[in-house]
């Protein structure tokens, strides 16, 4: 049975620390440091939205309460300030999601271009509906909204530890292709329509941007 | 008397379909870089007057003029605090998809934009605020940058002319208010996307409380070749007041969805028909469009035909230019469908902070499901139109009338397909 996830779960509950006793890796102390650096010396609250991608690359795709009490102890920040955040934006997941979280745009413009079969396929491949992470922890499938890629429409976006990927003019046989080549463990990014540049990763890149 | 089709050397991206090497090698092949120096040696006040005289609009949506907009800032040396150009590439304006291609195809066109940019505007630092879904489109730029750093067209001293400018990428996470100037500010900051209220205006208060402008990729990347190039090869094309070349993304019910560069003022039906290949089912079988992304109201197909794709143009039949992303709809897409995907969008993206927009865009969200499926009475209609009508122009940014416009635009055109529906359910 896949589990129901539904922002609900955390929004207006008490939020609780899971006891995780997370700790950053050395190379993530790194790429804090170079974020920290990218912005004025008194103003490091900036830093919050990049090193919350970094946590939520870092600990499993998602923020715990205890990732956020991390980030909110490196940037010396408190606890409501990370969390107002977290809560804010689309991109951070307050639960659990699978090893590919995927996004399916179900805009305009891809609604057009047949996003409905999409959906279909995904739900009579996977058996998962909008909202459902599998028992496995494979796919979280999630519908998304516009994601500019318009002119590629009908499109989604597959997040993982390899990053975040578009997959763009799908129809219902590439959305199967995609997942299998999924469920064999491989990177999204090889049938990605925009390859990323080989050395720079947004997300956590030493060299980047300076 | 056909628009003429641009030429590489017309064009401000020509490497917008991405055939070409998108790296500095490619960029400077195509002439990129060639002149900087002379622009980075040359007065800031040469190069706003010349941005004055060009007509250049914004392209995000709103469509200030960018010269006078860059005249505002006030110089550093007054104000005794660091100035800031922040470059707004956190597209989301559902059918908008211009900038991810310039972003993946031709970055260094931004990046050297941001360079002539901050000199212009006397700012020593510009962030490039990129929502955080282009994550394979920021690491292209990310590389750009790293590349323009090394062949010395940033950093200290650019070229030896003395001018210092550092460029940041930042990663949105998924909020489409962070592309209102003042919620992209605050995200910038480390907080919710909430917009500011207004004014003060950045250009006086803007990012860390410092004089701050925020421009649209296309805007910041058009400008080095506008001042590089005499200013006929910017002013010959379009009407006046509406000059220039624009990126037009066109999607929906066409042949062939695209991202073209083109003149402004060309006819919508020319353009959808010379680069798109024509609407599916030809002409005849178009219901409506959407001219300028989802916030803009649509053109019935009457009006499709004789409208000129521009700033004025596209006011005087009530809508507007947007971020000229077309959306075609034609005879078999279901059309009440897709304006109230639309309006759940704007119930979704709401921020949060003024009640008429957090509650009304919800509330009208519900009754379009309700009203495009028959459910309901011809009373509502009206109901939701003067709804609308209250919604709008009572907000603290501009969010809350992008939402109801499309609404009412749909009422306007199409109230004819909401009262068959709900006659179909009166006598089922």
């Amino acid at each position: 049975m896949p589990t129901i996830r539904t922002e609900a779960v955390v929004v207006g509950q008490t939020p609780k620390a899971l006891g995780l006793n997370l700790k950053w890796s050395k190379t993530a102390e790194k790429s804090i440091k170079n974020i920290i650096a990218r912005y004025p010396a008194t103003q490091s609250r900036s830093a919050l939205i990049p090193v919350l991608h970094l946590a939520q690359r870092e600990f499993d795709g998602w923020l715990s309460v205890d990732a956020m009490q991390l980030v909110a102890d490196t940037l010396e920040l408190p606890y409501i300030r990370v969390y107002e955040v977290a809560t804010f934006y689309t991109m951070f997941n307050l639960v659990p999601v699978g090893k590919y979280h995927i996004q399916v745009c179900t805009n305009c413009a891809c609604l057009i271009g047949g996003s409905d079969a999409v959906m279909k396929t995904i739900e009579e491949e996977t058996g998962l509906k909008n909202g459902d992470t599998d028992v496995k922890n494979l796919f979280t499938i999630t519908e998304v909204e516009c994601l500019g890629a318009c002119v590629a429409a009908p499109m989604m976006q597959v997040t993982s530890t390899h990053g975040s990927h578009y997959l763009t003019h799908l129809t219902a046989e590439k959305t199967k292709e995609i997942l299998s080549h999924l469920k064999k463990g491989k990177n999204p990014a090889d049938l990605a329509d925009t390859p990323p540049a080989p050395d720079v990763d947004p997300i956590t890149n030493n060299k980047y941007g300076a | 008397m056909p628009t003429p089709i641009l030429t590489a050397a017309q064009k401000c991206f020509p490497n917008l379909e991405g055939k070409e090497d998108w790296s500095i090698k490619g960029y400077e092949k195509r002439g990129g870089y060639k002149g900087l120096k002379d622009l980075l040696k040359a007065d800031r006040k040469v190069h706003i007057e010349k941005l004055k005289a060009s007509a250049l609009r914004g392209r995000g949506g709103a469509g200030f003029p960018t010269g006078m907009k860059w005249s505002f800032m006030p110089d550093p040396a007054v104000t005794g605090k660091p100035s800031y150009l922040v470059c707004n590439a956190d597209e989301g304006e559902p059918g908008t998809c211009k900038d991810r291609d310039i972003l993946r195809f031709d970055p260094h066109t931004l990046v050297e934009g941001m360079v002539v940019g901050c000199h212009t505007l006397g700012a020593k630092v510009g962030y490039i605020y990129v929502r955080g879904e282009y994550y394979d489109e920021s690491s292209r730029l990310g590389q750009a940058i790293q590349e323009a750093y090394a062949a010395g067209y940033l950093g200290k001293n650019i070229l030896k002319t003395g001018v210092d400018v550092d460029i940041h990428v930042h990663l949105g996470a998924g909020a489409y208010i962070c592309g209102e100037e003042t919620a992209l500010l605050e995200s910038l900051e480390g907080k919710k996307g909430q917009p500011r209220l207004k004014p003060p205006f950045p250009a006086g208060f803007g990012l860390y409380g410092c004089p701050t402008t925020i421009n649209n990729v296309e805007t910041i990347a058009q400008v080095p070749p506008i001042l590089k190039n005499p200013l006929e090869w910017w002013t010959q094309h379009g009407r006046p007041n509406n000059h220039g070349t624009k990126i037009f993304s066109i999607s929906g019910s066409v042949n062939r969805p695209i991202n073209i560069e083109a003149p402004m003022s060309i006819p919508l039906k020319e353009l959808i028909e010379t680069y798109a290949e024509g609407v599916v089912g030809g002409w005849d079988n178009l219901q409506a469009i959407i001219p300028g992304g989802s916030s803009t109201p649509m053109l019935n197909p009457e009006q499709s035909g004789s409208v000129l794709m521009d700033f004025d143009g596209l006011r005087e039949l009530g809508t507007g230019l947007g971020t000229a992303a077309v959306i075609v709809m034609n005879k078999d897409v279901d059309l009440l469908r897709v304006m109230t995907r639309i309006s759940g969008f704007y119930k979704h993206e709401s921020c949060g902070q003024c009640t008429p927009c957090r509650e009304g865009v919800g509330w009208v969200y519900r009754l379009m499901s309700r009203l495009s499926k028959g459910e309901g009475t011809k009373e509502e209609l009206d109901q939701l139109f003067s709804l609308t009508k209250k919604i709008e122009g009572r907000t603290i940014c501009a969010f809350a009338d992008g939402a109801m416009w499309p609404v009412q635009g749909t009422l306007k055109h199409f109230r004819h397909l909401f009262e068959e529906k709900i006659n179909d359910t009166l006598t089922r």
